[in-house]
């Protein structure tokens, strides 16, 4: 690979599908880890659990599921997603959502409960109590995103299990890097790898002032 | 009817101790009620039993003689006993302050209520400026001190204008400055809002400075209740004068 404007096409595919599938996993996980972290029910320490377990699981593993499942034998083969973005997405957005969905919870969870007392005696109820709970909890909840957008922009092993590393269509910074490699080009390896720790720092450093400004 | 807040034989367990036994009493607004007690009599748990942030095991609480509390009620609160929350206010302890400035903080409470712009600010600007709070108005209200942060709370509670403000211990570990300008806004409250105050407090010099009538509550039982003059000057019950002795010998 030439340091050209291929190079950029692949960070910006990069940015593309951990980008997007960090804002559906927010979205989905933002509001499930809120509910989480206020509902007192039973089996709620289970599910903490269950979600901290979920940290753990190989991004390898998770690719390997999805090929069997997209794949055009799998159940999920019908929607033609493998070795596609779409498909690359879906893997990251599961990924990365029990991350913001536990730290999420986590935030909300930790916050003080005369605080909560003090929103409830103000009225707050529902909607309310939500969003001023969330707005308390903002650096936490940011702090999730960021952790689920690391995860997903520095993750190698569902990306080429499922997008299958193929070059102008599936191909990002990470599975390039591995590419590279594998051909002994390491000064291209590390020239991409480079490029990788710049397009992320980046990014959290935008995340980290936004985080500033809430505060 | 005389507006009143009253809890009516309340009883309240967490497992196997008991906090609270057949605990009733009553604030009437314009009047400032302290309950006594030392530590771990029950007083902080009544307060939020007669907030509605916990349902007692037995016994109720009425407002304006509306039951608005029943044992084991459920949250969230349903639409007659959220307008009953609406129309009360709770400052705790500890200082609480939202990660807003110190004018969003005083507003929070309108601004649920759904109040127009216009009267939020006149509202707050004034009680702002009531509780010296003024010229901080657009700091960040975490970073005020313990005092400033309590008097915001008061602030807050007191912008309202409900019927009835139930207070806990809101002047612990505050310096004098402090414990007056806000004692002096609780009874501005029940003198000039004609508010209903409960004040909960281990302090006796508070509750004689400030309380209309007083209570004593020990071991979760209310052991006597009295105007302020007659609790303190001719107290009926024993476990009364013993207490109001240990203490002043302090």
């Amino acid at each position: 690979m030439s340091f050209d404007s291929e190079i950029l096409l692949v960070a910006g595919r990069s940015l593309y599908v951990s980008g997007l599938a960090t804002v559906l996993a927010s979205a989905v996980g933002v509001p499930a880890g809120t509910v989480l972290g206020l509902r007192d029910f039973h089996g709620r320490r289970f599910l903490r659990s269950f979600l901290h377990a979920l940290y753990g699981v190989p991004p390898v593993l998770l690719g390997l599921c999805l090929y069997l499942l997209l794949s055009k034998t799998g159940p999920l083969g019908g929607f033609g997603w493998l070795f596609t973005i779409e498909g690359m997405i879906l893997a990251q957005f599961l990924l990365v959502l029990p991350f913001v969905t536990g730290l999420t919870m986590n935030a909300i969870q930790e916050l003080d409960a005369a605080l909560k007392d003090t929103a409830r005696t103000l009225g707050a109820r529902r909607g309310s109590y939500v969003r001023i709970l969330v707005r308390e909890a903002r650096s936490g909840v940011l702090s999730a995103v960021m952790v689920g957008f690391g995860r997903a922009i520095s993750e190698v092993g569902a990306v080429i299990m499922v997008g299958g590393n193929i070059r102008h269509e599936t191909e990002v910074l990470t599975t390039a890097i591995v590419k590279e490699t594998s051909r002994g080009n390491f000064t291209a390896a590390t020239g991409l790898g480079l490029f990788l720790l710049g397009t992320s720092a980046l990014v959290f450093l935008a995340l980290t002032v936004l985080q500033e400004r809430t505060e | 009817m005389k507006a009143e807040l009253a809890a009516e034989w309340i009883t309240k367990r967490y497992g196997d101790r008991t906090v609270l036994t057949g605990v009733s009493l009553t604030i009437a607004r314009g009047e400032i009620h302290a309950v006594l007690g030392p530590s771990g009599s029950g007083k902080t748990t009544l307060l939020r039993i007669m907030n509605l942030l916990e349902a007692p095991d037995e016994g109720t609480v009425r407002l304006d003689g509306e039951e608005i509390q029943v044992a084991r009620a459920a949250e969230p609160l349903d639409g007659m006993r959220y307008a009953a929350r609406l129309r009360m206010a709770m400052v705790f302890q500890k200082p609480v302050a939202f990660r807003r400035t110190v004018v969003e903080n005083a507003a929070l409470g309108l601004e649920i209520r759904g109040r127009p712009r216009a009267e939020i600010v006149e509202r707050v600007s004034a009680v702002l400026q009531e509780l010296g709070l003024a010229r901080l108005a657009n700091a960040p209200a975490r970073r005020l001190s313990a005092g400033e942060q309590q008097r915001l709370a008061f602030a807050r509670a007191a912008v309202l204008g409900v019927d009835f403000l139930l207070l806990d211990e809101f002047t612990a570990n505050l310096d004098p400055r402090n414990v007056d300008v806000l004692e002096r806004a609780a009874r501005a409250y029940a003198r000039e809002h004609g508010g209903g105050v409960l004040l909960v407090t281990h302090d006796l010099f508070q509750a004689r400075r400030v309380a209309d009538r007083v209570s004593l509550l020990s071991e979760g039982r209310l052991v006597e209740s009295a105007p302020k003059t007659e609790f303190f000057e001719s107290p009926k019950d024993p476990r009364t004068r013993g207490f109001l002795a240990g203490e002043l010998a302090l």
